[in-house]
């Protein structure tokens, strides 16, 4: 059908502008048995927004949640490639996947607050990693920047789980942004969320971008679209008989959207299938 | 089949709809007799609990609010034809054995249970654990005296210890399966929230895990606490009854159960009395347990 179907990696890979953080190259994902993904490369760069886009089951969050050893806890399974992180391979033998998630942080599909005060939710993470300055600057600062503050500073107190959805998500990456992590896995953010929670935090990635690198998984092309510099289309490879993401098209979002290289992205993008 | 004719078309087809509730159609009579039943049935249900309370609160309600109450809380137990008297060691030793139970079965009832939900749990240890401590929900509390008894009492004789052991194989299913039952309910989610955070296994389990499971684990910890401080036949053979306060935990130990056993079996008018004096302590401290549990265990938020 096209190039991809051949099990190599696309023809033309994505060349980075910038500064590439995570270089990530995906030889095979499996999950037991089952071989989930295979074949990406999916470059991560600095201070830009970088979407994956595609259909249900093509591994976009497969690969995201591999670039900080997230899948590790999945017992079945199992990540051939490297993700190459400041020239550290994240998969090396040496390596603690606990310190990876310290670096790459990560906020999830469905707001995940603790069961515990908005103040110890953002404190949570500095605390583990034994922060010895001044607590209530940096809550407030990670609250800020998550442009929660307003709405929150005269309840600190209160459970985290006491906000509505919209809140709970950026208390969350307030959370995920108080420990200074220098990479943030977004694992569709926003699909909990109704439209005015959504713009909210899509003004929030655009925000951040300018002192985190962020990676992106949506299920909503028009969200791509608004906020992702760089956008990898995946989806699933039925030739062999199983259901095999891999990475269809990389390149700069307005590229991807206007004027696609591959026909399967054409017809992913104007809605012929999905 | 339907009523309306749809082939004719207009009002004519369509009878006006009956919206009005029809007071004695067969279905409305049904489900008020039905309805009555229920109500019936809660009530007897409540009935066993509220006339044992008025029951002790009249037959021993006067000795423990009465004139004298320190003497009974705090008192010996009276001999043969002696007036006065009290219960005091009888509310101690429990206290200590049921105290020496929780010792016991809670850190290790609480740590099976971070076995059993969080790190293993669909494990062959895990699983054969988690059967034998529900097959030990059914198992008769005498055994755990008759236990106890064979393998500690026959060496080193009746004692505190020996109670407290038996009360602690009762807790400890009670323990496990709550703890497990409330570890199990931490959502995924959270658990996630931490691993992404970079917590190392050991920290999603002290810093989310127990304390979102807490108002589970404390209510199960309560309950089981609770039902020892009841239990009268593990103690049975294990700690048998002493007249006097305890000093050592390697002696008989006098417990409120026992006592109200021994007293109520008694010919003299003083000693029933007492009994049933213990029974409404025993009662109240049980309904203590049971109300803590409650107010722990109610969602906040």
């Amino acid at each position: 059908m096209n190039a991809a179907a051949e099990s190599t990696f696309v023809a033309d890979p994505y060349a980075a502008v910038g500064e590439v953080v995570i270089d990530c190259q995906v030889n095979k994902i499996f999950y037991g048995d089952f071989l989930a993904v295979r074949d990406s490369l999916v470059p991560i760069e600095q201070h830009k927004i970088t979407g994956f886009i595609g259909p249900s089951g093509c591994g976009k969050s497969t690969v995201l949640r591999s670039l900080n050893r997230m899948n590790d806890l999945i017992q079945v399974f199992r990540f051939e490639g490297s993700v190459m992180y400041h020239g550290q391979d994240v998969y090396g033998p040496k390596v603690d996947p606990v310190l990876v998630r310290r670096y790459i942080g990560m906020v999830f599909q469905q707001p995940n607050p603790f069961s515990m005060s908005i103040y110890d939710n953002v404190a949570f993470g500095l605390r583990l990693n034994r922060f010895k300055g001044d607590m209530d600057e940096r809550v407030q600062k990670a609250l800020e920047r998550a442009a929660l503050w307003n709405e929150v500073k005269d309840k600190l107190k209160n459970s985290g789980l006491s906000l509505s959805g919209g809140q709970q998500q950026r208390l969350c990456i307030a959370r995920a942004i108080a420990t200074e992590p220098d990479v943030l896995l977004m694992d569709e953010p926003c699909s909990a969320l109704d439209p005015i929670a959504t713009r909210q935090v899509e003004e929030l990635m655009l925000d951040l971008k300018k002192n985190y690198t962020l990676a992106l998984v949506t299920h909503n092309m028009q969200q791509a679209t608004r906020v992702a510099d760089t956008t990898a289309f995946f989806s699933v490879d039925i030739s062999h008989g199983g259901r095999t993401g891999y990475l269809v098209e990389m390149g700069p979002t307005a590229q991807i959207f206007e004027a696609p290289r591959e026909q399967l992205t054409k017809d992913y993008i104007s809605g012929q299938f999905s | 089949m339907s009523d309306f004719d749809l082939t004719k078309a207009g009002e004519a087809a369509r009878p006006m709809p009956q919206l009005a509730r029809q007071g004695f159609e067969v279905r409305a009579l049904k489900s008020g007799l039905l309805t009555g039943l229920t109500w019936l049935a809660a009530l007897i249900a409540a009935v066993p609990l509220i006339s044992v309370m008025y029951l002790l609160l009249v037959k021993g309600g006067s000795r423990l609010f009465g004139a004298d109450f320190a003497e009974v809380l705090t008192g010996l137990p009276p001999a043969g034809f002696e007036l006065g008297g009290g219960i005091g060691p009888a509310i101690v030793g429990t206290l200590v054995m049921v105290g020496i139970a929780s010792v016991i079965s809670i850190p290790i009832g609480i740590l099976a249970a971070i076995y059993l939900g969080v790190l293993e749990p669909r494990s062959r240890l895990a699983n054969t654990s988690r059967f034998l401590a529900k097959v030990l929900t059914g198992f008769p509390s005498i055994m755990a005296g008759v236990f106890v008894y064979a393998v500690l009492v026959i060496h080193w004789g009746y004692s505190a210890w020996a109670g407290g052991i038996a009360l602690a194989v009762l807790m400890l299913r009670t323990v496990v399966l709550a703890a497990e039952e409330a570890i199990a309910q931490v959502p995924q989610r959270m658990k996630d929230a931490a691993y992404g955070m970079g917590c190392t296994r050991t920290q999603v389990i002290w810093k989310v895990v127990l304390p979102t499971g807490l108002p589970g684990i404390l209510t199960g910890v309560l309950l089981a606490v609770a039902g020892a401080a009841g239990e009268s036949a593990p103690l049975l053979f294990t700690a048998l009854f002493s007249n006097y306060f305890i000093s050592e935990l390697s002696e008989p130990t006098a417990s409120l159960s026992i006592l109200i056993y021994n007293f109520s079996g008694m010919p003299f008018p003083n000693q029933i009395e007492l009994a049933w004096t213990a029974s409404l302590v025993l009662v109240l401290i049980v309904l203590m347990f049971n109300i803590l549990a409650r107010l722990i265990g109610q969602p906040k938020v």
